[in-house]
């Protein structure tokens, strides 16, 4: 960020801020889709996030630019390296999406079974506080949870 | 001898390729994938005597010099992980082999189980080795991605619906992590380990604890610490045995090796001590108060396995040579204690039809083998003596009294408490699935346990008692690993044989 004398550009940092809320406010959808769209907005946000690290300037080849004045390759490499991972990544969750899409007629990310359960649970203590009597120990070591 | 420290990562790649390769033939593709992991084994055990011999190994990738070039470094504490993982990954691949067709799709067009199970060990041990934070980023990549396929295996309903949780929040802890990364080199200019553990030091306060802070934030999440570790007991217990076995072994301690990489290379000094420790008891006690409640065999082993990853976040916390000897002594007795007990779970499961509780009863009188299997390793769990549990938890507490204050203080205590509610749990589960009359699900005609599944079940439990035989070794190795780890020396020595440039 400090080659040169130049500081980060304000464009990028906007881009990166605008790019990760975007990716954010997708990622909270329940759709597998919309999620996925989130995922990419996301990590492109984080991509540009690691090229403001480096100094910006020519192309760092020896020879066509001067040392001062080239840009620094190494975030270039890691984006590279993130791009190729996020594309994998991008290309699983379609399939994913796709399953899901194919099993349920759509994707969306469903209730937690936890919670369900819970609810489940809560319905069965109600009936078994009117009949506690049923439930030998033996049968139910395990709590209200136990009764079938 | 540092032309080996390569060979954990790339051997499983290698193997990996030739097993996609080979789909037609089982027999070969598990020839082969056997065969690299007793590879691993034997050259990470190589590795480990060296580096305890002669401290770090490193190798330059491309012979580049390293603040340029890559390195993997191979010093006690990883070796000493990587020794255990590629132990119990072998272990675990001889009883996936045992359970055969069917549940891990061996039948299906193509074959992806054994290529899949290589990269993530490749994945694995690669996040143990990377010198530097990025290829540390790619180890956890390539492992999540791996993982990613397995959680999914098959494709069914259930399975679809937890993997996205999982792929999601994983997806989630990656960003967060690359850009700490791109953070740090933005403020360093390095991501090699050791550079970074002189320059990171030379940073504002302020802008040190920001990023020290946005690293243990991601790397807490894949290490499935209290807050962030609802994902967790939700998405492991519906994969296969196997996967969930070796899910619950690696793949949080390859979190929880990141953070005392973290805590001790990069950030030393404790900073952030108050808030580990606060995190690791709830972590803790959140965890094994959800275990208890539990009425799934597979769900309620997730919950400890969150539980007593609070352990060793606890021991980080410490930030002295004993507390660090602590935690490194508790990942290797926790890597193999919780796959084994996930791989008997798969045995219960093959024998009983299911693992939830409700259904389950007088396994003991059917299977006596079965119940001897876990009985060793949820007692080993629970940190009864003279089980390794016992004494990995005995030397947390030490290392927390030595400290003294009041809040390692409530930390023992809190340690002991989880300890005691663990017996509880474990002994709540023997009396119903075990010890009580037969029920329904058990009570079906007997089917034999192929002889592979129960020999690795019995190798694991076998190892995870001897562990307590060869425990004054095992202390002295770690508190060797936790000694280098404290003085940061040798590491940044090995690396930089003439001088941090």
């Amino acid at each position: 960020m400090t080659g040169s004398g130049q500081g980060a550009s304000l464009v990028l940092v906007v881009l990166v801020g605008v790019l990760v809320a975007t990716g954010v406010m997708l990622l909270l959808e329940r759709n597998l889709t919309r999620i996925l769209l989130g995922v990419i907005l996301l990590s492109n946000g984080v991509n540009v996030l690691i090229l403001l690290a480096g100094p910006a300037g020519g192309a760092p080849l020896a020879g066509t630019t001067p040392v001062d004045g080239m840009s620094d390759p190494l975030p270039q490499a890691m984006i590279l390296t993130a791009i190729v991972i996020t594309l994998g990544l991008a290309a699983f969750l379609l399939a994913v999406a796709y399953r899901s899409w194919l099993l349920t007629t759509h994707d969306d990310v469903r209730d937690d079974p936890e919670d369900r359960q819970i609810v489940g649970l809560a319905d069965r203590d109600a009936a078994l506080s009117e009949d506690p009597d049923t439930v030998g120990p033996r049968d139910d070591p395990g709590g209200p949870g136990e009764r079938r | 001898m540092n032309a080996l420290v390569p060979l954990p990562v790339v051997m499983p790649l290698l193997g990996a390729a030739l097993t996609l390769l080979l789909p037609r033939w089982p027999q070969v593709q598990r020839t082969i994938s056997v065969l690299v992991l007793v590879a691993t084994l034997a050259v990470s055990a190589v590795l480990l005597v060296r580096a305890y011999q002669h401290g770090p190994l490193v190798v330059r990738l491309g012979a580049w010099s390293p603040p340029v070039g890559i390195v993997l470094v191979a010093d006690q504490l990883a070796a000493l992980l990587l020794t255990v993982s590629a132990a119990v990954t072998l272990c675990v691949l001889l009883y996936s082999i045992g359970q055969g067709q069917g549940d891990l799709g061996e039948g299906t067009p193509v074959s992806i189980f054994h290529p899949t199970y290589l990269v993530l060990t490749a994945g694995v041990t690669n996040a143990f080795l990377a010198g530097d934070l990025f290829n540390l980023f790619v180890g956890f990549e390539i492992l999540l991605v791996a993982s990613y396929v397995l959680i999914t295996l098959g494709g069914t309903d259930v399975r679809i619906r937890t993997g996205s949780t999982y792929v999601v929040v994983s997806v989630l802890s990656s960003m967060i992590l690359l850009s700490g990364v791109g953070l740090v080199y933005a403020a360093t200019g390095t991501l090699n380990l050791a550079q970074l553990a002189t320059r990171l030091g030379t940073l504002p306060a302020d802008l040190a604890l920001a990023l020290h802070l946005m690293l243990l934030l991601a790397f807490g999440v894949k290490a499935a610490v209290f807050p962030l570790a609802a994902w967790l007991p939700d998405s492991y217990p519906t994969a296969p045995a196997p996967v969930t076995a070796v899910f619950a072994g690696l793949l949080t301690k390859v979190g929880v090796y990141a953070v005392i990489r973290t805590e001790t290379l990069l950030f030393p000094g404790g900073q952030v001590g108050t808030l580990l420790m606060v995190v690791a008891g709830l972590t803790m006690l959140v965890g094994i108060l959800g275990a208890v409640a539990q009425s799934d065999l597979k769900r309620l082993l997730s919950f400890t396995l969150v539980s007593h990853i609070g352990y060793m976040i606890f021991g980080v916390a410490l930030s002295t040579v004993a507390g660090l000897s602590g935690p490194i002594f508790y990942v290797v007795h926790h890597i193999t204690v919780q796959t084994t007990l996930f791989l008997v779970t798969g045995l219960v499961e093959q024998r009983a039809g299911g693992t939830d509780l409700r259904r389950l009863g007088g396994l003991a009188r059917i299977a006596p083998l079965l119940a001897v299997l876990f009985f060793v390793p949820a007692m080993n769990l629970a940190g009864v003596p003279p089980f390794p549990g016992f004494l990995g938890k005995l030397g947390l507490f030490q290392a927390g009294a030595q400290v003294g204050g009041a809040l390692p203080w409530t930390l023992v205590a809190a340690g002991a408490l989880t300890s005691l509610l663990t017996l509880y749990t474990a002994s709540r589960v023997w009396n119903i699935a075990f010890w009580r009359e037969p029920r329904l699900a058990t009570a079906d005609p007997p089917t034999r346990l192929p002889g592979l599944m129960v020999g690795s079940t019995i190798a694991l439990v076998a190892s995870g008692v001897v562990l307590t035989l060869v425990a004054g070794p095992l202390w002295a190795v770690t508190a060797d690993a936790a000694s280098d780890l404290h003085l940061r020396t040798p590491y940044v020595r090995a690396v930089f044989p003439g001088g941090t440039p």
